[in-house]
């Protein structure tokens, strides 16, 4: 690990001055390094990055997304993926090369109205984005409670390691499935469960920037406390429960999703 | 303009107690209107107007899209009660000319090409108005902007300068607009050192321009610093300074 230092920023914020390299949401006027957004301002070695914490869902290519189907041509779906762009699966995904308009019907895999999770293919902010569903663990999601949150605070449901969505799991036992673009959806057994997890995803939510919120959440769910030591142990994480932080970097959290999807 | 009554006493004072280079009393909160990415409520003296921005979203009609940008759509609105007569709630000629040079006003510190094909929507309702509303709206609109997650390159403050009794003063208030000799709103960019609005209704001397814009500048700046704690305030609470920490 490299050595970081995080401040506060609004939009104009002076974050360095020197030879950095320009990262998320950070433009270079002259010598110096300005935030575009509010958020937290990470200088590290490899450059200057702000963490924003307000703002939509803007597709990046590989994010692993939750959309509605809310159309079809003849030749691909239409996607509404809780973003200003809607996202575009084309049926040669599903159906393969040899994909035939005449001969095969496309109301057999995905009907208006149904829920899938995806991966954005492609997305160069010129066109729309297109996703594929080509991949473990991706298609139509049958049943569950569908949440919409902040987009930015996906990082924080997850957490460092994916420490806060498992505490969620394990206390609820449930399965909680979220999208980069916000969309989550929540599924179990148990009824009770389910809203007690939905709670605490909006508790996340809402207290996403505040301290000890990992704490808060389990008293929330009831799970006796670890202490600090312990607990990055168990996850494996480097300081999970450091007050005041936002935790995960949109790059940290792709490979949480990838933890994730091989859990 | 043609002035009929002193506006500043033998003191120094002004109708509403202030000094030549005072601001009225400014209070900004983020985050107001829930439905809304981003806004703000601003109260400045007696003005009070919510800023509410939607976007970046997709663009109806469709035909309005560019390819190669974000488009911004301004709507400046008074509301029928915000006035002592009742105003009629239809878009008046001012309020379609308010919008536009908003739009302008904000547009320079945007990055719309950040996103193409999308619109970002900025509504700015006067709910009680005094003097300098459009300052107001434009100080309310760079917030709820900047709390909505938009790209910028700078905040916008925006200030009114004029001049009563042939002195030069800062933040015109209803009266001195109406009975003064000028009113001059500028919005600038504090960072990139930029304005982004100039406009001015009465006659100045070339001496009187450079000292009421050098004046409305100043203001801008103090607008700027509240502008900077509402922000931090909503995100971060009273920590305004997140200690330089070294994380290993």
């Amino acid at each position: 690990m490299h050595d970081v230092k995080r401040r506060y920023v609004i939009p104009g914020d002076k974050i360095a001055e020197g030879n950095f390299r320009p990262l998320m949401n950070v433009i270079k006027s002259g010598n110096a390094l300005i935030a575009t957004r509010i958020g937290i301002a990470e200088t590290g070695r490899d450059g200057v990055k702000v963490i924003p914490l307000s703002g939509v869902y803007i597709p990046r290519v590989n994010d692993l997304v939750i959309g509605k189907i809310i159309d079809h041509s003849s030749l691909s779906w239409e996607v509404d993926i809780n973003s200003c762009f809607s996202a575009h699966l084309p049926a040669q995904d599903v159906f393969g090369r040899d994909f035939s308009p005449a001969r095969d019907d496309m109301g057999k895999h995905f009907a208006i109205g149904d829920m899938i999770t995806a991966r954005v293919m492609a997305f160069d902010r010129t066109r729309d984005p297109m996703l594929t569903v080509q991949d473990r663990d991706l298609g139509k999601i049958p049943t569950g409670e569908l949440l919409k949150i902040s987009a930015t605070r996906v990082p924080r449901l997850i957490g460092k390691r994916g420490s806060m969505i498992q505490t969620i799991e394990q206390a609820t036992q449930t399965r909680v499935l979220i999208g980069q673009n916000g969309i989550v959806v929540v599924t179990g057994r148990n009824p009770e469960g389910i809203k007690l997890a939905v709670r605490a995803i909006r508790m996340v939510e809402e207290e996403a920037h505040t301290a000890n919120l990992t704490q808060r959440i389990k008293m929330l769910l009831n799970v006796p406390d670890t202490p600090p030591q312990q607990e990055a142990q168990r996850v494996g994480a480097v300081d999970a429960s450091k007050p005041g932080e936002i935790e995960s970097t949109i790059d940290e959290v792709e490979e949480e999703l990838e933890v994730e999807e091989e859990k | 303009m043609t002035q009929t009554r002193n506006l500043i006493n033998e003191n120094g004072k002004r109708t509403d107690g202030r000094t030549i280079d005072e601001l009225r009393t400014v209070k900004i909160t983020v985050g107001r209107v829930k439905n809304a990415d981003g806004s703000a409520f601003i109260e400045f003296g007696k003005n009070k107007i919510v800023a509410a921005v939607y976007g970046p979203r997709e663009v109806h009609p469709k035909h309005m899209a560019q390819p190669d940008r974000c488009v911004l759509r301004c709507r400046y609105h008074m509301v029928p009660f915000s006035t002592d007569t009742r105003k009629n709630p239809a878009p008046s000629r001012r309020e379609v000319e308010i919008s536009k040079v908003m739009r302008e006003a904000l547009e320079p510190a945007l990055m719309l090409e950040d996103y193409p094909r999308a619109a970002i929507d900025v509504f700015v309702e006067v709910l009680q108005s005094d003097g300098g509303s459009r300052c107001a709206g434009i100080t309310a609109a760079a917030v709820a902007l900047a709390d909505a997650g938009i790209n910028m390159r700078d905040l916008v403050a925006a200030c009114a300068a004029g001049k009563v009794d042939d002195k030069i003063v800062l933040d015109i208030n209803d009266t001195e607009d109406k009975e003064g000799g000028a009113d001059m709103p500028v919005a600038y960019m504090p960072r990139l050192e930029q304005v982004t609005l100039l406009q001015l209704d009465g006659k100045l001397t070339p001496d009187q321009f450079n000292g009421c814009i050098d004046k409305a500048i100043g203001g801008c700046k103090m607008v700027y610093e509240i502008q900077k704690q509402a922000l931090m305030q909503k995100y971060f609470g009273n920590e305004t300074e997140l200690k330089e920490e070294i994380q290993q």
